[in-house]
């Protein structure tokens, strides 16, 4: 039986719901601008990552090194283009 | 009247323009004259436009492409004709503006992308050892999908007037204050029909590459140019979205009253340009890489050698893939974010010249004490190293972010981007099919004939821009349509016109040769005619449908060369039926439906665009519903086919 019991999704389904949670809170409580957007921003990809690897099955296959790699090359290429674009659009006419 | 008035052509008393409507009418009457005449209408849709096989749509690809390089030559010419002597009038100001415009996208989008991706059509599947591409029928939907594109821009130049703002559509020109007519709204949907094709490819060679490669061929044993083609489609799936969305945002300020490139409302001009170039660099690397993979190809089969460096010719390609992305901003070093963004961009730009100049080495290392055959590819691969790395320096000039103040928009940039991607992927591509000539066709081209077309085409290239770095250093613009005999540059400008009219000269004789080897090259080259070493000279010349009659067994860097010399065991197993999908009018069906839409979209005709809609989700739903198992080809006819060409392979 217990191998047939999908604990590590339930265990997913439940974390992610809590993440849920955490990021609702921003909206309940009062709190500063940027605190609360730190907050959406670190569950929100905690989310995302909970998503890939325990529903969509992403480090149970044999080609999951190609995976990691290729989703961390992804999501570098993201966060350098939108660096970039803040500091060619914004941080670059303050400094 | 008044709804038809919105297609005419904004007025300038050109008789010229005329006279290409004429042209374009003529030359469409007698095609549709010919194909019936000689009762070829059959024989086209059943074995080319409703193909799924990836040779056959590599070479549409290729002959669109090479129709395109026509055609953006001729407006080259045409502008060089214009700058030739001072305060010409050929072309008046609008005129050259429409030109300079559609022979930047048309060289770019529909010849340079569509000759690297019909390479990679042909040659990828090939290397690899499998019988087609992933997914054959989004393949030719890909295609399709680029030569609805490719018309529907084409078409501007006669109905309704072609983009007049660059190809690089900087707002606010490009926004309908200044860009009233309808030119721009082209340049927004036909780069978003071909665009979607692009990324569709992108996703299918991926899969491609990672999923249906021959049995014990890992990734460090792929050849060279699929290692190019996979890191090219790695980019375009990462940078082909942002072009899809910047355009969609100008498509929507421009029809739709929105304001994200507006300079009032809170909207930014200068986001486009941003936009526009975190897509329209690492499109640069999506260019070049390809091209680099075939010199690699080239120029190992011609010095006879193995690839020098294997390990560090891939590395320096993931390097590129990265560093591609993250120096967009020294297209535009001028537009005032400071010192500290544009020396961050500086030092990232010159950076990539290190994993470049590996490759460069390696190139000659591999010619080092080999024995070199100098065969017309081969002769534009050396020519390429040379030329391509003066325009790799003059780049780094430009990337000194304080310098480029002195030389942006004008003539010397010109010359460095013509300098890297004449040499670095038009030299390629044209050396790539000759040299997979035999591979396509079954027989060759002439090589007296190619070594002239090469000496006229590296001579005209260097007599056309080379000039440029002086007359742009002495401070003549681009993109203006004139000067004044004071300014001293009419006698280079009229240098660069003399090496214009060599460059088409040049491409008129590899034409002539198309013909003439056509009609009197002998056809039994073999299968093997360059000596070459990648697998995809271990198959038929020309390819059988099937590619591999027994898929092949790789244990090695240059499969083919091991099996010729080294025994090494390529085809294990006997012949068994083979699975093949079929073809499908399909594709061209739908992208005739998205030419209808994005035509009709370009002119605000509605009922057009809904009706065309209605046909491109209809295809969506029958394609749901379509049951299509694809078909067998029998052992026998196999052993036929393979008889034919003289024991199975």
């Amino acid at each position: 039986m217990k191998e047939l019991f999908p604990l590590k999704q339930v265990n997913g389904y439940i974390f992610s719901l809590l993440l849920t949670v955490v990021a609702l809170s921003v909206y309940f409580f009062d709190m500063s601008f940027a605190m609360g957007l730190t907050i959406l921003i670190v569950t929100a990809f905690i989310q995302a990552g909970v998503q890939l690897v325990v529903f969509m099955h992403a480090g149970e296959s044999e080609d999951k090194g190609g995976i990691y790699l290729h989703t961390i090359y992804g999501v570098a290429v993201a966060i350098l283009t939108i660096l970039g674009s803040l500091l060619a659009m914004i941080w670059g006419y303050m400094i | 009247m008044d709804f038809l008035d919105r297609f005419s052509i904004p007025p300038h008393d050109d008789p010229m323009l005329y006279a290409s409507i004429v042209a374009i009418g003529l030359v469409s009457i007698a095609i549709v004259f010919g194909v019936t005449y000689f009762k070829k209408w059959g024989y086209l849709w059943n074995n080319w436009l409703t193909t799924v096989d990836h040779k056959r749509i590599g070479i549409m690809y290729i002959i669109s492409a090479l129709l395109m390089l026509f055609r953006g030559g001729a407006d080259a010419v045409m502008m060089r004709l214009q700058t030739a002597v001072p305060d010409n009038s050929f072309l008046d100001a609008q005129h050259y503006n429409e030109v300079f415009t559609t022979h930047g996208v048309v060289m770019i989008f529909f010849m340079a992308m569509a000759f690297i991706i019909g390479m990679m059509n042909f040659v990828v599947p090939l290397q690899i050892g499998a019988r087609d591409v992933a997914f054959p029928r989004l393949n030719a939907l890909s295609f399709w999908l680029y030569f609805a594109g490719a018309m529907l821009f084409n078409v501007s130049f006669v109905v309704g007037g072609s983009p007049d703002a660059g190809w690089t559509n900087y707002y606010p020109l490009a926004g309908t204050e200044f860009s009233e007519h309808v030119g721009v709204n082209y340049y927004n949907w036909a780069l978003q029909i071909s665009g979607i094709g692009t990324l569709m490819t992108g996703i299918n060679f991926i899969a491609t590459i990672m999923k249906m490669r021959a049995p014990g061929m890992k990734l460090m044993k792929m050849p060279m140019f699929t290692w190019s083609a996979l890191i090219t489609n790695l980019i375009i799936v990462f940078a082909f979205p942002v072009l899809t969305i910047a355009l969609l945002m100008g498509t929507l300020d421009r029809q739709f009253f929105t304001n994200f490139f507006t300079t009032g409302d809170g909207g930014m001009d200068m986001m486009w340009a941003n936009l526009f170039w975190v897509w329209g660099h690492p499109e640069v690397y999506i260019l070049v890489l390809p091209a680099f993979g075939i010199y690699s190809q080239i120029i190992a089969t011609f010095s006879q050698r193995n690839l020098y460096g294997y390990k560090s010719m891939v590395a320096s390609m993931v390097i590129i893939s990265l560093l591609s992305f993250m120096v967009w901003v020294h297209h535009f070093f001028t537009m005032g974010q400071g010192a500290v963004a544009n020396s961050i961009f500086s030092i990232t730009t010159m950076a990539i010249a290190v994993p470049t100049g590996i490759k460069i080495f390696n190139w000659l290392l591999t010619m080092w004490r080999g024995k070199i055959r100098f065969t017309t590819p081969m002769m534009y691969s050396v020519a390429f190293i040379p030329l391509f790395t003066i325009g790799g320096v003059t780049g780094v000039m430009l990337a000194m972010a304080s310098a480029d103040y002195q030389y942006h928009n004008t003539m010397f940039l010109v010359a460095h981007f013509h300098n890297v991607i004449i040499p670095g992927v038009v030299f390629a591509m044209i050396a790539g099919l000759i040299y997979y000539w035999p591979k396509m066709f079954g027989f060759m081209l002439n090589e007296r004939i190619g070594k002239w077309a090469f000496w006229n085409i590296v001579i005209g290239f260097c007599l056309s821009f080379f000039p440029m770095y002086i007359t742009g250093l002495n401070g003549q613009a681009r993109r203006m349509y004139t000067y004044s005999e004071a300014s001293g540059f009419g006698p280079l400008s009229m240098v660069s016109f003399f090496g214009a009219l060599l460059l088409a000269v040049g491409f008129v004789i590899i034409v002539y040769n198309v013909y003439y080897s056509f009609r009197y090259a002998p056809r039994n080259v073999g299968d093997d005619p360059w000596n070459a070493r990648s697998l995809e000279w271990a198959t038929h010349n020309p390819v059988p449908e099937y590619n591999f009659a027994i898929t092949p067994n790789v244990d090695s860097e240059e499969a083919f060369w091991d099996y010729k010399k080294n025994g090494h065991d390529l085809f294990k197993g006997e012949i068994k039926d083979i699975h093949m999908p079929n073809n499908s009018g399909w594709s061209i069906i739908l992208a005739g439906f998205f030419f209808v839409f994005g035509f009709f979209f370009v002119f605000h005709v509605w009922v057009g665009v809904i009706i065309a809609f209605l046909g491109i989700i209809g295809c969506l739903i029958y394609r749901s519903f379509e049951k299509d198992d694809g078909h067998h080809i029998h052992k026998e006819e196999i052993e036929e086919t393979e008889n034919k060409f003289g024991g199975a392979k």
